[in-house]
């Protein structure tokens, strides 16, 4: 599927990707566009090849097969073009991984300072402003494992924006969460993707999908299954596996 | 916490101290007493190796810890030649008996090289490479417990190698690795005492001289065994202190 309608190139081109781990083939031939501003949300079952897709898509993981183009840039097997395309990403996880040995500045300041060769002065006002946006800086100083859930994954969402990316990769970054911290996170991606950034995010929060996705995508066994708008994804999705899966995660 | 046992350790030296006191027939510690001008002497000549034992120790282990880093990486490498390096340098070095290391370092490798060595470089070098392939396994070790995601988080920030592994991954795995840092410092200062057989004037070469002068085995020797322990516990304390340190540095 093309969403080039508007005449410029996609923020990210998958062209024909095919990724193994051993025998095992994750990814099948997947082939999607994603505009620049689009907001993409993925879904599909456990093992089907979501956060592998993504994975590849900065670079974490590496395609055996296909093209995968990113603002433009080829993304090869050299360090040079791995540098590029993963600058102009940023990457949330479902774990946070946030590093508990820095302070929450500390941990948003990292890559700016050591990556982007920015002062600490510039970093650390960065990061304020950042904090602000993810409504926690009054933890400015605090620890990761001083922090909830919630505000540890708003902390490495900030720390993601700290590197100014034009892209943002979310991968169920509401999963291990209490359900009464899930909402605070949303909001935060929420605002985002109305600023206009491009995002895919793997998730199961259908409700949050509705409101914020573009486009959604089902995937089952390593392949792009159903691809459509979320009106039409929600009240007619086509295949037998997409409709049993929505029945399954919105009927329980 | 540490009260408790303090306590303990004070009481088991009291004890031992009333054991020895209380067979005194066989005692003559007229040799180190302090009260009496030789027996003041002899105690300050035995003090005075502590220099050395500890001067020895720590630049041993300043130079296998760096060793051992640098040994324990290519271990760590996707490439099977540093690799196999990695395990080829761990298992010779660590197959060869300390004192064997020594004699070898002192006596041996002037010939190969044309130069003499003075005992305390020889005493430095023997016992550091000894040291450095315990020092690879236990960074190998911290290294690999670190959680995957570290290293993807650092990926997501556009960290190169060397800032991963400085800013990101050792300062986690040195927290994990201080005991084991620290049993290798007690080692160490343990095992200085056998570069005495190339002549180097440190504690127990200065109570072997002092034992063939005044024929006095028992007390000397009993003095050398305090001093060690002495020096051990005020090493194991500082240890725990810093244990404690870096804990409260990351807010727990
Ligand atoms: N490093 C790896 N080595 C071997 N197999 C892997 C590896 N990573 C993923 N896989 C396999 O690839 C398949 C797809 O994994 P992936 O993590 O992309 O699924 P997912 O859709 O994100 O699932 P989940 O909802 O559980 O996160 C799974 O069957 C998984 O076991
Ligand atoms: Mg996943």
């Amino acid at each position: 599927m093309n969403c080039t309608e508007n005449g410029r190139e996609p923020m990210i081109q998958v062209d024909g990707v095919s990724t193994w781990f051993g025998d095992f083939q994750a990814l099948k031939h997947v082939t999607m566009d994603v505009a620049a501003g689009e907001r993409v949300v993925v879904c599909g079952p456990s093992g089907s090849g979501k956060s592998t897709l993504i994975r590849c898509i900065n670079g974490l993981e590496r395609h055996q097969e296909g093209e995968i183009r990113v603002d433009g840039t080829l993304l090869a097997q050299s360090r040079k073009s791995i540098d590029s395309v993963r600058s102009k990403i940023g990457m949330v996880f479902q774990q946070f991984n946030l590093f508990p040995h820095l302070s929450v500045l500390g941990n948003l300041m990292l890559g700016p300072v050591r990556s982007k060769g920015m002062t600490r002065q510039d970093a650390r006002a960065m990061a304020m402003r950042f904090l602000e946006r993810v409504r926690i800086p009054e933890q400015a100083d605090k620890f990761p494992r001083q922090l909830s859930g919630g505000q540890q994954q708003r902390v490495a969402i900030a720390r993601s924006l700290c590197m100014e990316p034009k892209i943002m990769l979310f991968d169920e970054p509401t999963s291990a969460l209490d359900p009464e911290m899930i909402n605070e996170v949303l909001e935060v991606i929420t605002e985002l993707a109305e600023s206009g950034m491009t995002m895919i995010c793997v998730t199961h929060e259908m409700g949050f999908a509705r409101r914020v996705a573009d486009r959604m995508v089902f995937m089952d066994h390593g392949e792009i299954v159903e691809m459509a708008k979320p009106d039409k994804f929600f009240t007619k999705p086509e295949s037998r596996r997409c409709i049993d899966f929505l029945d399954k995660i919105l009927h329980h | 916490m540490n009260r408790p046992h303090r306590r303990i350790t004070a009481c088991v030296l009291a004890a031992a101290a009333m054991t020895l006191a209380g067979c005194s027939q066989q005692w003559g510690w007229y040799v180190v007493n302090p009260a009496t001008p030789s027996g003041l002497t002899n105690l300050k000549f035995l003090i005075g190796g502590l220099q050395q034992t500890v001067l020895l120790s720590l630049t041993a282990i300043s130079i296998s810890v760096v060793a051992g880093l640098a040994i324990a990486l290519p271990g760590l490498a996707p490439s099977r030649l540093l690799r196999g390096f990695n395990r080829v340098f761990v298992e010779v070095v660590r197959a060869v008996p300390i004192l064997v290391l020594i004699l070898w370092v002192y006596y041996g490798m002037p010939q190969i090289m044309n130069v003499s060595i003075n005992v305390f470089w020889a005493g430095v070098i023997a016992l550091a490479l000894s040291d450095s392939a315990f020092e690879a396994e236990i960074f190998r070790a911290g290294i690999q417990s670190i959680d995957k995601g570290q290293y993807e988080a650092a990926h997501s920030v556009s960290l190169n190698y060397r800032d991963t592994m400085w800013f990101v991954i050792l300062p986690q795995a040195i927290r994990r690795i201080l005991p084991a840092l620290g049993n290798q410092l007690v080692y160490m200062l343990k095992m200085s005492s056998l570069v005495s057989v190339i002549g180097m004037q440190e504690l127990t070469r200065k109570a072997n001289e002092l034992v063939v002068t005044e024929y006095r085995p028992l007390e000397i020797y009993t003095v050398l065994v305090l001093e060690y322990l002495v020096l051990i516990l005020l090493v194991s304390a500082g240890v725990r202190w810093l244990e404690r340190r870096l804990q409260a540095d990351q807010g727990s």
